[in-house]
């Protein structure tokens, strides 16, 4: 779900950053956060409620509202939508509160 | 200890110009920047401005950070860009402490700190509002102009203040369409200038309507809006329902005021601003000395005024701390000036009365 055409901007040619969804190989394009990446992948599910379990997609997009959680090549509660994607992470859906690294 | 005479917390459009009119006065500048660049929400901003030619007015905020950057860039020699870096503490005896790339942490002693966080989105309670796909209408924003990303196929929009009418439009620019944009207000809050342009795109707007619910089982399928009443009492029998795998909150902000509370500012609710303010004396200090806030941290506005009180906290700070900038007197005029002709319509009156709510006099301090 990329933007192909627009009337303002360019978003010129972007390269391909190879990475890992729940052990799957993706593709997201450099200059996406982790966010972005798996957004462009179809991807809204990025974690669980931490009591009733219920499924947590991104909120606001700039670091404020911890929404947007995962594990992050073993490092819990990364803020994926501000976090650089970078080839090979590997990136997982968080379902408990992590812990210390 | 690291040190510097003015630490400024925030590189968007209300911190740059904090710096530059700090910088402009002979004081040693850091801006502090949890994001990787800086320009704020500037950055994703792809529609012209209102405002006078002073505040770039039919200039796109995109390409103001880039204005504003070269202006930054003649005082190289004073001016310290600090990125990716979160400030993490603020206390009552000015130091700072940070949190570089969420690894390295320390503290910095300034003379003197412009805290201009900006501010984050509201939310909205309805059943099953926490349904990914449910996003901030600064979130797709942010998705489809700085990333190139389309927050999905078909889109409800929730909110008809100028955010709202402008990221409807913007959706469509990215290719989504938007099957409607709602409000529970009985008329639309945006400029009329924005309203006609989505409606002409053929967007229906619905005012006096509200969300009842979110349906979707891991992600949003369709949403239900229903009418309220004068008194924002929700109508039976008048839902109405919408297939979408997108809802933009745009229910207005909150100003991003930890810093300020958490070094001891004394606060006020003021609705007119949005949420809790710090009380400020003209100069934009805050009632902690030499802590001072500019932009949305200390009332939510809109960019162009957060530029123009950058300016004048820039170089209100500078002078405390005995950096005062040679024509002083004229350029404080000159912005309180424009800062009056940006308030003076009547979204404008219920800013200044906001703001005669928090300030405080020297007088009887």
């Amino acid at each position: 779900m990329r933007i192909e055409n627009h009337p303002i901007l360019d978003f010129g040619n972007r390269k391909t950053i190879r990475f890992y969804f729940e052990g799957k190989e993706i593709e997201g394009l450099e200059g996406d956060t982790i966010a972005s990446a798996l957004h462009a992948n179809g991807v809204k599910v990025l974690g669980e409620s931490l009591f009733k379990h219920r499924p947590r997609g991104f909120y606001c997009a700039i670091g404020n509202c911890s929404s947007c959680l995962m594990k992050v090549n073993g490092k819990s509660n990364v803020k994926t939508c501000v976090t650089m994607l970078e080839e090979g992470d590997k990136v997982e859906i968080q379902k408990d509160k992590g812990g210390l690294e | 200890m690291k040190t510097t005479d003015i630490a400024i917390v925030g590189g968007g459009p209300a911190g740059l110009c904090a710096a530059i009119s700090a910088a402009s006065s002979g004081a040693r500048v850091s801006i502090i920047e949890r994001n990787n660049s800086l320009g704020g929400q500037l950055n994703k901003q792809t529609h012209m401005f209102f405002g006078s030619e002073k505040q770039y007015a039919a200039t796109r905020g995109i390409d103001i950070t880039g204005i504003l950057l070269n202006e930054i860039k003649k005082y190289e020699d004073r001016v310290e860009i600090i990125n990716s870096t979160n400030v993490v503490g603020l206390y009552e005896d000015q130091i700072i402490t940070l949190m570089e790339n969420e690894s390295k942490y320390y503290k910095m002693k300034p003379e003197a700190i412009i805290v201009a966080t900006g501010a984050y989105e509201k939310f909205l309670s309805f059943s099953n509002n926490d349904l990914p796909g449910i996003y901030g209408a600064g979130a797709v924003q942010t998705l489809m102009n700085i990333y190139g990303v389309k927050p999905g196929k078909r889109v409800l929009m929730v909110g008809a203040g100028n955010i709202g009418l402008i990221v409807s439009y913007q959706l469509m620019q990215a290719g989504v369409k938007v099957v409607a944009i709602i409000d529970a207000a009985p008329k639309i809050g945006g400029y009329l200038v924005h309203a006609s342009k989505v409606r002409r795109m053929g967007i229906p707007i619905y005012t006096s309507h509200t969300v009842k619910e979110a349906i979707g089982s891991s992600e949003l399928e369709k949403a239900v809006i229903w009418q309220v009443d004068g008194n924002f009492q929700p109508i039976p029998n008048t839902e109405t329902i919408f297939d979408v795998d997108v809802m933009c909150i745009s229910v207005g902000l909150s100003p991003l005021n930890e810093l300020l509370s958490m070094a001891g500012c004394e606060m006020k609710y003021v609705s007119f601003l949005s949420g809790f303010v710090p009380y400020r004396y003209s100069n934009y200090e805050t009632t902690i000395s030499n802590i001072f806030t500019a932009g949305d941290s200390c009332g939510i506005e809109e960019a162009s005024s957060a530029m123009v009180e950058g300016y004048l906290a820039g170089l209100h700070a500078a002078e405390k701390i005995g950096k005062r900038h040679p024509s002083f007197e004229e350029r404080v005029q000159d912005y309180t000036s424009q800062l009056n002709n940006l308030r003076s319509g009547p979204e404008g009156r219920h800013i200044l009365s906001g703001i005669n709510q928090i300030e405080r006099r020297r007088d009887y301090a």
